[in-house]
Order: structure tokens, then sequence, then C-alpha cells
């Protein structure tokens, strides 16, 4: 067993845990904080996609441990209070979702996204970057929607009536 | 997984004197092969040795006529690096599609290149652009330090430290990838530093990453991808599996050098 610190969602948390243990299984098991999913456990299917020091990586790929003195943010700590995220409003919005499985892994996919590429998404850039989280429900439309339009949001532009993805390319 | 006990060392001399003392250790950069591989119970260490607060294995800089870089940058700081994109822009390019964003955010060229896959990007970038891997013990040419299917110079104890690539006038890469794995089915990756050429090949070769000869020969006479017209690789020595056989995958090496070399003559 070893101890390890970390700041999950801007709360301090400690534990001792078994070196073995996966990021993702200390938020879901130790922390209770079930919003971060297991799909593959292969890192292929992105359902466990958390924010690492700011930057997007695959929770069943990194050891616990790994994360000393890091800062997590999971899908829980997107939200303010009782009010949605704007990438979280627009999956509602949009209906970027069926059985909701991959939805977390999508939406702070997304988060990130924006983080690094701005504001102003197209389609292309969109489906590029999303080329690590899978959905087996439908496909893919109303998700790369719903991060056009949550995109646009975060720069406090309008959630209900985004620019359509196609024409933002053009 | 198997239990291991879990060591966090601050500098690469902490790092080695770990490797050293600890009984059956593995070194941890990235993880995103070495976990995986734990999960299914193929490796089972017992001690990691996390590199992943060495801060004297990490950064990129440009050195004279040498790009540096540390071997716990990321692929996603290769990609995005200003030093990178300046000096050897087809190396951004590649870094920049390996995996997936999240895997680019964890996995480093330190540790793809110690791993040495034979599908992976890395190998073909320091084959072709003549780099050198500097550990902490020695300096190994790129052409050394490659030696087979997930095989490398490196002795025991060793840690990679760096790679150090001489700046090209001119490279490109090309790759076919699995759209599964995201991994090369066949990647290749030319360079031109004066008269010198080299083509390199990964994802297709039985033994790994390989020079094309005959392609260096033909783009000495003219750097331009209608010097590679008509030149086929022979299907002798390369893989076959479920996702391609020999005779395709021998098919896209000459597909995949015409790209790279239209990439690196700005033709894409």
């Amino acid at each position: 067993m070893a101890n390890l610190s970390m700041t999950v969602n801007g709360k301090p948390v400690t534990a001792n845990v078994d070196p073995r243990t996966l990021l993702v299984q200390f938020l879901r098991e130790h922390l209770r904080l079930t919003g971060t999913h297991v799909g593959c456990d292969t890192s292929q299917c992105g359902a466990c996609v958390v924010h690492l020091d700011g930057k997007a990586v695959k929770a069943c790929t990194t050891l616990a441990l790994s994360c000393e003195g890091a800062s997590v943010t999971t899908i829980e700590g997107l939200a303010d209070g009782t009010a949605l995220h704007p990438m979280q409003e627009a999956f509602r919005e949009h209906h970027g979702l069926q059985c909701g499985f991959c939805t977390p892994g999508m939406i702070m996919s997304a988060v990130d996204i924006v983080n690094r590429r701005g504001h102003d998404l197209d389609e292309k850039t969109i489906r590029e970057d999303l080329d690590g989280n899978i959905c087996r429900c439908t496909g893919y439309h109303n998700i790369v929607k719903a991060i056009a339009a949550g995109a646009a949001a975060m720069a406090g532009g309008s959630v209900k009536d985004p620019v359509p993805p196609r024409q933002a390319a053009e | 997984m198997y239990a291991f006990t879990y060591h966090r060392p601050a500098t690469a001399r902490q790092a080695a004197s770990l490797l050293a003392r600890k009984e059956d250790a593995k070194l941890l950069a990235g993880g995103h092969t070495l976990l995986p591989t734990m999960k299914q119970r193929l490796a089972s260490p017992g001690a990691l040795v996390d590199l992943g607060s060495c801060a004297d294995l990490r950064g990129i800089a440009r050195k004279g006529r040498n790009l540096v870089i540390g071997a716990m940058a990321t692929h996603a700081e290769v990609a995005a690096s200003p030093e990178v994109r300046e000096a050897i822009p087809a190396l951004a390019y590649l870094a920049g599609h390996i995996g997936d964003p999240h895997v680019r955010n964890r996995g480093t060229i330190g540790g793809s290149v110690a791993n040495n896959d034979p599908a992976a990007d890395y190998p073909a970038a320091l084959l072709a652009l003549g780099a050198t891997v500097v550990t902490n013990k020695r300096k190994l040419p790129a052409g050394e330090f490659f030696t087979g299917l997930y095989e490398t110079a490196l002795e025991e104890g060793e840690i990679i430290v760096k790679v150090s690539f001489p700046v090209a006038s001119r490279a490109g890469y090309a790759k076919f990838r699995n759209p599964a794995s995201r991994y090369a089915l066949v990647g290749v990756f030319v360079a031109k530093r004066g008269g010198e050429i080299a083509v390199a090949v990964t994802g297709a070769g039985e033994g790994g990453v390989f020079r094309w000869p005959e392609a260096e020969a033909a783009l000495r006479a003219r750097f331009a991808p209608k010097s590679l017209d008509g030149l086929a690789h022979t299907a002798k020595g390369i893989n076959s599996d479920i996702h391609a056989d020999a005779e395709y995958r021998a098919h896209l090496i000459g597909v995949m050098a015409k790209q790279a070399v239209a990439q690196a003559t700005g033709k894409a």
C-alpha cells in the first residue's frame, strides 16, 4: 500500500492505495465518483476520460499513484452547483447522447478540444479530435453538433442557435 | 495485474539507482503499452520506477544543428512544440498522428523508442533522420539502437535520457494506419540532409523498422515522388497478419513512400 494525495474537482483528497489502483478505480471505487466510466479498459473507447492537470487522459491507463500531487477534474466537477456546464447543456439541448454511457468521456474530451483549439470548431476538427472516443449507440452526428454549440457557448455565445458545423467549416 | 512496488524518483540518476537495486524492476514512462500489458498479465514486473517526476528527462530544445527532445516529452508536447515545428515539421506531424489526443497526452518518445513496437511511428523517424539515442551511459546511433522486434541495444539498467535529431533540409512522413489501433500498418519516413537521403519503413518489417536502399538510390538521382515510379518493394520479409498480408503491405510501402516524399517537397 502507498499513500496518495491529489486534488479532485478542487478538493484535496488523500488515501492509502494498492499500487495497482488505476486512476479510474480510485475515482470510482475510493471516491465514489462514478460518472467516469470504464468501457473497454484498453484505452480505446474514451469512456474514462478525465482531465489530469488540465489535459485529457484515459483514466483506465493511468496509475492513481502517477497522479500524486496532480489536479484531476471529472465530469462531476464541470457543473457549477445545479447549473450545467455549457458543454453539458449543449449535449442536452442537441440530444448528443442515447444510452449515455460514453457521454462523460465525450464531454470531457469536448472541453479539452475547446481548451486546445478554441471556440470556433468546424466539423472536421471535432470529428478528428474525437478519435479517442467511441459511441456504440448511433453515431456521432448530434455529438458533433453539440460540441460545436458547446464550444461557442463556452465563449459566451448562444447554445440554442449555434452555427451548424458544416457551415462553420466553409 | 500482479502486485508490484511503486517508486517515483525525481531524477534520472535516482531512477537508475532504483532500477539497479529493485528486483525485477521496469521503467514506467507514459504507460500506454506497459500498463495494458500488465493488465493482460503478459508482464509482471516486481517494481515500477515511474519516470513521471524526473524533470531532467523533459524538455525540447534546438541546440545548433540538432533538435533535442527529452525522453519524457509526450507526443502532444512534440506535436505542439514551436521548436519541432520549425526545425523538423514532419516530426511534429508524426507525433500528432500517434494514437488519439488522450494517448498523446501520456505517451512519450522515450517510451515508444525503448519499446520498439514494430508498428510504432517514432522508430522510422529516428532511423531516417539519423538520430542519436542518448542514455544515462552512452550515445547510440538509431541504426544500432533498433535491433529487432521489441528489441533494442539498451542494456539492463540503461535509461534513455533524450533523443537528438540532426535537422534535415527536407523530411516527410506518411502512414496508412490501422483504424482501430491507430498504429502504422505501414509508415514511411523520408529525410534529406545535404546529399544524404534515408527512407525508413515501420509497420511492415518482420524484424521491425528498416531502411529501403533502392528507394534511397532512386531519390538520390532526384528527390521527387516521380523518382519512385515503378519501384516496388518485395513482399519477402514483410509481415502478414489479420490486418494485411505481405503483398498488400509491400505495395503500401511504395505508396506511403511517395506520399512522404510529396510531403517533404511540399507537393502533398
